[in-house]
């Protein structure tokens, strides 16, 4: 089993829901990580997870890449380590060059908050194995600044090299290119995505689509 | 400011009567400072001393074996079973949010959330009630778009769900929008933190945001009426930081964990001054502050601005003294300003320093006991003359479609779909999905359902039954869940105080308020009171918005309003065809007269403990309250929470039966009417079978039907067009 992680930068507001989720999942809670922290030693799997790190008054994400605790997370990445980014975990993910790319501000200029269908890319990676390929899941979408962007080079790269983690089935609610919503690092151990399929684990919050990737997880190996 | 001269004048533009002002001047044997003169004002301004409403609120409950605190403290407190307390309350913020809407909309969340967590509860959900002009004026879309993003912008960063609220629209509130916002948060019984200061010599401990000039005065302004010129009053609105505010949350209850605090208020209206006031006044002990010690975010700052800006985000402690070193410890590792500005004396005195001097020196009791309050003269208003026969314009189908997507009756997803629902992982049913929102006690199978309610233009006809009609409706909503109704805030929004027709809106709303919650045992725990909402001599609609909590005990059991198909729909309690002050009538006839609907009270609580029962039972697959629109309408919310269609039996009943706003009503779906209508029967409580659930279309009682994809364009249009 893998030991999960979350970090904790002032203004991230989502880590109690990453921690529930992936309790539900792993049988054991995950540890905490402070952004103060230099070292994340014995963590396999590290989530960062979503909220308002530093309230985003520069770029989402920008002052959270920033922090000590990235460069050990960024050194765990290129041993081949296993890292989440939610929502402004996947933005801080950019801004600190773990994932190509970055999230504008939604094409609608507002906050949106609701439910949307996401289609699985692949379902061979170690978040994704325990769903199928190409199926489409609901999950709970949060933020001002959803939109995925990146050069046509780097769109062109990530579906050449079948990086594309989930993308929204139908409406196309931040308007992010080609849809996405969410990618891997080239070797698949690193992934962001804007939705929060850990706000979808328990029937009785509606549903338990999103408890597969947590699944998924689960049962991966170092 | 040193050359300023105290006077009547400078008293007067303080807020301050001239007998108010003598007062102050037999307090103090002497003419004030004009710190002291900023103190006395802000203390007894409406906003902090409720000197024209004192008088009847005490008239309203506020006790039941359950309720742990009522008002007087930050925020009203109630047992909700396993050793834990809900802390909520209710909170205006409406003058600002006219002024500066987004910024205004956004500091009242701050504020609200900061009374909850004060009292040491990790908020779990926020509501708001809002109250906005005429949407065909342009103002009116500012003010929505400022007060939504506000909202959002403010709560969406702390982290804490957004799961409902209500928002209505009329001309009387062009100049006057309400943003009333809700707070509910969850603390353990035995960790409850209060706000009367003790122990002589403890330190009097500043934590959060440093001081600026922002929002001098704000309580004075909050309690006067607006002219042509309230745009100019733009420098007094507050500015958040929600980023500070999340990490302020985050040290108070890192801090609360621990036995350092013995006493702690945030600081809201009238900022350092009401804090320190009312901590020392409630603990019976003085205060001595230095104010060269308080984080300043500008230089140069008074006394007198010190004691009297409103910048957010701040809370003032009075710590064990040897737990202030781990309480520092706390906050920098928070990276906020963490300052001992003062201690706590046994003079019964606030004597404020400044750079070497005494800035104020007032004895506390007379401040606090003196402080004005008024039997003000009222008028109360005559119940209308009922509505006679009034013809059907239109027929049922047309109608539905008219009210369905009418400003008041519309979807409100373009406002629910900019605030975060889902933070925090407990949200169990999230807006639009059930009469009121639930929210699971994280770690608990119990969950907290929550509302807010009020129809203004029933308090506008008959303050009295629309007070009343606000208290039950809130408790209908609770109970549709199949959660047991606790308690309430109130947020009382009115006009001038001054005018007796206005306060006997106030009075008789009391009085049908009162009437309400005792017949109910629904106790008033917290409020606030927000008058002089009038611009240019007109007043708002008189709008006491009630918020409610109530509890279940199995989060699974709780019922939505959304039908299925092969359902039975049951209506329970009488339908007369109440048309008076219906939007029936102002919408399809386009009238606003007549009597509003009669709540009666002991037929409210059969019929509400009656579904409860059943609801528990698990008998029941979706409930929603008969409110605004009538019977019809309710159907058709239903059917478009769940996209599914109903047939409604042929009858020969027309507008008045289907659009009649009759209280102490809900439509029940369930797997089959006989035994529901055999138990009612039995228990002696009207009900009847009046269709059933299925198809993609919604057949109505004269026989045509419309097809659930054109009610849903209907209903859905309206904000989509405004803010296309």
């Amino acid at each position: 089993m893998l030991r999960a992680g979350i970090v904790m930068f002032p203004g991230i507001n989502r880590e109690r829901d990453i921690a529930i989720a992936l309790t539900r999942s792993f049988g054991q809670k995950p540890v905490m990580l402070w952004h103060k922290d230099p070292s994340i030693e014995g963590i396999d799997l590290v989530v960062v997870p979503g909220g308002f790190s530093f309230g985003d008054y520069l770029r989402c994400g920008a002052m959270a890449a920033q922090s000590p605790i990235m460069r050990a997370v960024a050194a765990h990445a290129a041993r081949g380590g296993y890292v989440l980014g939610v929502c402004n975990g996947f933005q801080i993910l950019t801004e600190a060059g773990l994932l190509p790319g970055a999230l504008l501000r939604n094409a609608g200029l507002r906050f949106l908050s609701m439910d949307c269908q996401l289609k699985v890319a692949r379902a061979d990676t170690a978040f994704t194995s325990h769903y199928q390929q190409n199926e489409v899941f609901r999950a709970p979408l949060a933020h001002g600044d959803g939109n995925y962007t990146a050069s046509p080079d780097v769109l062109d790269r990530l579906e050449g090299e079948n990086l594309v983690a989930f993308r929204y089935e139908g409406e196309n609610p931040n308007g992010s290119a080609r849809a996405i919503a969410g990618i891997y690092s080239p070797n698949l151990r690193v992934m962001g995505l804007m939705p929060h399929p850990e706000n979808l684990v328990d029937p009785l919050m509606g549903g338990t689509d999103g408890k597969a990737l947590f699944d998924s997880l689960a049962a991966a190996s170092t | 400011m040193t050359h300023t001269i105290i006077d009547v004048a400078l008293a007067r533009q303080f807020g301050l009567s001239e007998a108010e002002y003598a007062k102050v001047l037999e307090i103090m044997g002497r003419v004030p400072s004009l710190t002291e003169l900023g103190i006395f004002s802000v203390m007894w301004s409406e906003h902090c001393s409720y000197k024209s409403s004192r008088v009847w609120l005490k008239t309203l409950p506020t006790t039941a074996p359950w309720v742990i605190h009522g008002p007087g403290e930050n925020a009203g407190v109630v047992d909700i079973g396993e050793g834990l307390a809900a802390i909520f309350k209710m909170e205006s913020h409406n003058h600002p949010s006219f002024i500066e809407p987004f910024q205004g909309a956004a500091t009242g969340v701050g504020g609200i959330l900061r009374d909850v967590f004060t009292m040491g509860a990790r908020p779990i959900a926020n509501m708001n009630a809002l109250r906005f002009g005429d949407p065909r004026l342009p103002v009116t879309k500012r003010v929505v778009d400022g007060v939504v993003r506000g909202i959002g912008g403010y709560g969406n960063c702390v982290g804490v769900p957004t799961v409902g609220g209500e928002t209505n629209f009329h001309p009387s509130y062009n100049g006057n929008p309400l943003v009333n916002a809700m707070t509910v948060g969850i603390a353990a019984q035995d960790r409850i933190f209060l706000s009367a200061a003790a122990g002589i010599g403890n330190p009097v401990v500043y934590v959060g945001s440093k001081t600026g000039r922002d929002g001098i005065h704000g309580a004075t302004m909050a309690s006067a009426e607006f002219g042509a010129d309230s745009e100019e009053k733009r420098p007094t609105v507050q500015v958040g930081d929600p980023f500070i505010e999340k990490l302020l949350i985050e040290a108070c209850l890192e801090l609360m964990a621990t036995d350092a605090i013995v006493a702690i208020q945030d600081m809201g209206a009238a900022g350092l001054t009401s804090s320190s006031v009312e901590m020392a006044g409630k603990g019976g002990v003085g205060i001595e502050l230095d104010l060269d010690a308080v984080p300043q975010r500008e230089t140069g700052m008074s006394a007198y601005e010190m004691m009297l800006s409103e910048s957010q985000e701040r809370m003032l402690m009075v710590l064990r003294p040897d737990r202030a070193d781990m309480a520092a410890a706390i906050f920098e590792k928070w990276d906020l300003d963490f300052a001992v500005i003062g201690h706590i004396t046994d003079t019964g005195r606030i004597i404020v320093r400044h750079q070497g001097r005494v800035e104020a020196d007032i004895a506390l009791d007379p401040l606090a006991e003196a402080a004005p309050l008024y039997h003000r003269p009222y008028e109360l208003t005559p119940r209308p003359a009922p509505l006679g026969a009034v013809p059907d314009p239109v027929g049922l189908g047309p109608a539905l479609l008219t009210l369905i997507g009418s400003p008041d009756l519309c979807s409100r997803a373009w406002i629910w779909d900019q605030y975060d629902a889902t933070v925090g992982g407990q949200t169990v049913k999230r807006p639009g999905a059930a009469d009121a929102a639930i929210v699971r006690i994280e770690g608990s199978q119990r969950a907290l359902a929550m509302t807010t309610d009020c129809t203004p233009r029933y308090c506008l006809a008959d303050p009295e039954a629309g007070g009343a009609q606000a208290v039950a409706e809130a408790w209908r909503n609770i109970t549709a869940t199949g959660a047991k109704p606790l308690a309430i805030t109130d947020n009382m929004n009115f006009g001038n105080p001054e005018k007796p027709v206005v306060m006997g809106q106030f009075v008789g709303a009391i009085k049908g308020m009162s009437a309400a919650c005792r017949a109910l045992d629904f106790p008033v725990v917290s409020g606030n009171v927000s008058l002089y909402n009038e611009t240019e001599g007109q007043s708002i609609l008189p709008t006491p918005a009630i918020g409610a909590i109530g509890v279940i005990e199995d989060a699974a059991r709780a019922v939505g309003l959304a039908l299925q198909p092969g359902l039975d729909l049951v209506v329970i309690g009488a339908t007369t065809g109440e048309l008076g002050q219906s939007l029936w009538l102002r919408e399809v006839c386009g009238r606003q007269d007549g009597a509003p609907p009669l709540v009666d009270l002991a037929a409210e609580r059969r019929h509400g403990d009656f579904v409860r029962r059943l609801i528990e039972q698990g008998k029941i697959a979706a409930c929603h309250d008969v409110a605004d629109g009538g019977l019809l309408v309710a159907v058709a919310e239903m059917a478009l929470a769940g996209m599914t269609g109903a047939h409604l039996f042929p009858s020969a009943e027309g507008a008045k039966f289907w659009f009649g706003e009759d209280q102490s009503r809900y439509v029940l779906a369930v797997p089959h009417a006989a035994p529901v209508l055999a138990e009612a029967a039995q228990a002696g409580i009207p009900a009847a079978h009046i269709g059933s659930a299925g198809s993609s279309r919604l057949t109505l009682p004269d026989g045509n039907s419309i097809s659930l994809n054109e009610i849903k364009a209907s209903h859905e249009a309206f904000f989509a067009e405004w803010f296309a």
